[in-house]
């Protein structure tokens, strides 16, 4: 077994700084991080705010691929720091830049507020006409395996941003609302138990919605975590045309609240304890 | 939902202008080889297999479907990728207004001219 | 709270050509963009040159303006991008109508993207453009004559 311990080699790091108090623009700062094996992108950052400048700020947190904080442009290529090996991406040299298409906010830190607004402002939570029945269930929703599996793809996004950077459209469309929203959009369109398509339609459908993706595909091959986009935008626009043509198969919101079990509970769960909140209506 | 309708109707114009526009190109391109609409011989876009064509009704109808549809397309493919320049809104409304009055202007242009020269035609064959 | 300074870091236009690793889906995207431009330049011009007929002008016969061999070969360069668009735009309708970019899958990595499943789609349509633009080329340099 390889010594993790071991240098393998040196690599340089190319480093984008930018301090918004003091710098007028971003400049290019160069570090040497002697890499081991399995040392990632993320360890070598630590690297160097441990060893070489302790002004480096980016931003981190499960360091796992879990939490989506680490998203940075490797060598051209946006991606989590965290899920990058330096030995896979890197000879001896490595640039490392804050995510494109967002604001820097410091060094390696972007701002993703714009893309949050625009996730925001495509309902990206389950719509119900029958809000009495959200604020107080009286049972569940059945949802079949299948049905689960039209939209479970598109849950895994970890909202990163990576997608974002890579977007040509992006690159110069400042409202575009983006691969990660979009296909938001599609997880909860295609969800059986929401009602908030109509709605959504009013945004996706809009200028500067989903009609600006052009299939470029960058952000199905720069998503870390297989959410594949491009896939949710394409059928995000299949529906959004045939719902103007009315083609659409009519989909009702699941008003099925029991499961196979018909709502009745098995003998042996003790009650609820009783509730210490009243939903507002 | 407006860009929804006019996405809808630019890809179905598409559809349309690869059936039109790819006989158009067989006839134009390839006419002087297989003679396809091309009867006087030479080259297919003479002025002999111009007139041939102009005269019959199957090309004018198609040559007037053809312009509005392909105007339609291009200019709408012009204003999708000037809209992603980050145009402010007036900016956008002008786009808007000057695509749609340049393709109404040309697209009256070019009707006008296949209907003149098809009476023209069909008057000289008698 | 005091304002905080930001750098504007969008790509711009570059970011239309470059920024990431280009996949060939990203080449066919540009390409069709300027295909679609150059065809529409040219489509513009020939509406109105070719309405001059009904003042009985053709610019583009034996003699015309537009008969010299450099427009020959810029006629050539509209059919060459109209072969393209054309089957690439075929392509994109497919696409973007969701008919060949597959099902949502359970994520496993190596993750396999909808830019697999229209890969396919992709390589026949180049093929048949190619096809078009090689029996028109063969038509061009005079061989068929």
């Amino acid at each position: 077994m390889a010594d993790s311990n071991k240098t393998v080699r040196d690599v340089k790091f190319h480093v984008t700084r930018y301090n918004p108090e003091t710098d007028a623009a971003p400049y290019v700062k160069t570090y040497t991080v002697p890499v081991r094996e399995g040392m990632t992108v993320l360890d070598g950052l630590h690297y160097i705010k441990e060893n070489l400048d302790g002004s480096l700020a980016w931003r981190f947190s499960c360091r796992m691929g879990i939490c989506g904080s680490c998203g940075m442009l490797l060598n051209g290529r946006p991606t989590l720091a965290c899920n990058t090996q330096i030995l896979h991406i890197a000879e001896t040299q490595l640039t490392v830049g804050p995510l494109p298409n967002f604001d820097i906010i410091r060094d390696l830190v972007p701002d993703l507020m714009s893309m949050f607004e625009k996730h925001r402002s495509l309902k990206p939570y389950v719509v119900r006409a029958d809000e009495a029945e959200v604020n107080d269930p009286a049972g569940e929703f059945y949802q079949t395996p299948e049905q689960l599996e039209a939209y479970l793809q598109f849950t895994y996004c970890i909202k990163c941003g990576c997608c974002m950077a890579a977007c040509p459209t992006l690159a110069t469309d400042a409202r575009y609302l983006g691969p990660m929203p979009l296909s938001a959009a599609q997880r909860y369109n295609q969800d059986t138990r929401d009602d908030g398509r109509p709605q959504r339609n009013q945004v996706t459908g809009s200028a500067h919605g989903a009609f600006r993706c052009h299939y470029a595909g960058e952000c199905s091959r720069a998503c870390p975590k297989g959410v594949d986009p491009a896939k949710a935008i394409q059928h995000l626009k299949r529906r959004l045309v045939l719902d103007y043509l009315r083609l659409a198969r009519r989909k009702k919101a699941c008003q099925k609240l029991h499961g196979p079990g018909q709502g009745q509970p098995p003998g042996n769960i003790p009650a609820a304890p009783p509730k210490t909140v009243t939903p507002s209506a | 939902m407006r860009e929804t309708k006019y996405w809808t109707w630019h890809m179905a114009a598409g559809v349309v202008i690869f059936l039109l526009l790819g006989l158009h190109m067989l006839v134009m391109h390839l006419g002087g080889w297989t003679h396809l609409f091309a009867p006087f011989g030479g080259e297919a876009v003479s002025r002999d297999n111009s007139l041939f064509r102009d005269g019959k009704l199957f090309f004018t109808a198609t040559y007037i479907l053809l312009l509005g549809v392909a105007l339609y397309h291009g200019l709408y493919g012009l204003r999708t990728i000037l809209f992603e320049l980050t145009l402010k809104p007036a900016a956008e409304k002008a786009v808007t207004f000057i695509l749609l009055v340049g393709g109404l202007g040309l697209f009256g242009l070019g009707t006008w001219a296949a209907i003149v020269v098809h009476a023209a035609a069909a008057a000289a064959r008698g | 709270m005091a304002q905080i300074n930001r750098h504007d870091n969008r790509l711009g236009l570059w970011g239309w050509l470059g920024g990431g690793r280009w996949g060939i889906e990203r080449y066919a995207y540009i390409l069709h963009r300027l295909t679609g431009l150059g065809v529409l330049f040219y489509f513009l011009m020939h509406i109105v040159v070719t309405s001059l007929r009904a003042f009985g002008v053709y610019l583009w016969i034996e003699g015309g303006v537009f008969h010299q061999p450099i427009f020959r070969v810029g006629e050539f360069l509209v059919y060459a991008a109209f072969a393209y668009h054309a089957f690439n735009g075929i392509r994109l309708v497919l696409v973007e109508l969701g008919f060949a970019v597959g099902a949502p899958i359970e994520p496993v990595y190596p993750y396999k993207t909808s830019l697999d499943v229209q890969r396919p789609l992709l390589i026949v349509m180049m093929i048949l453009a190619a096809i078009f633009l090689a029996v028109g080329g063969y038509e061009a340099i005079g061989l068929a004559r």
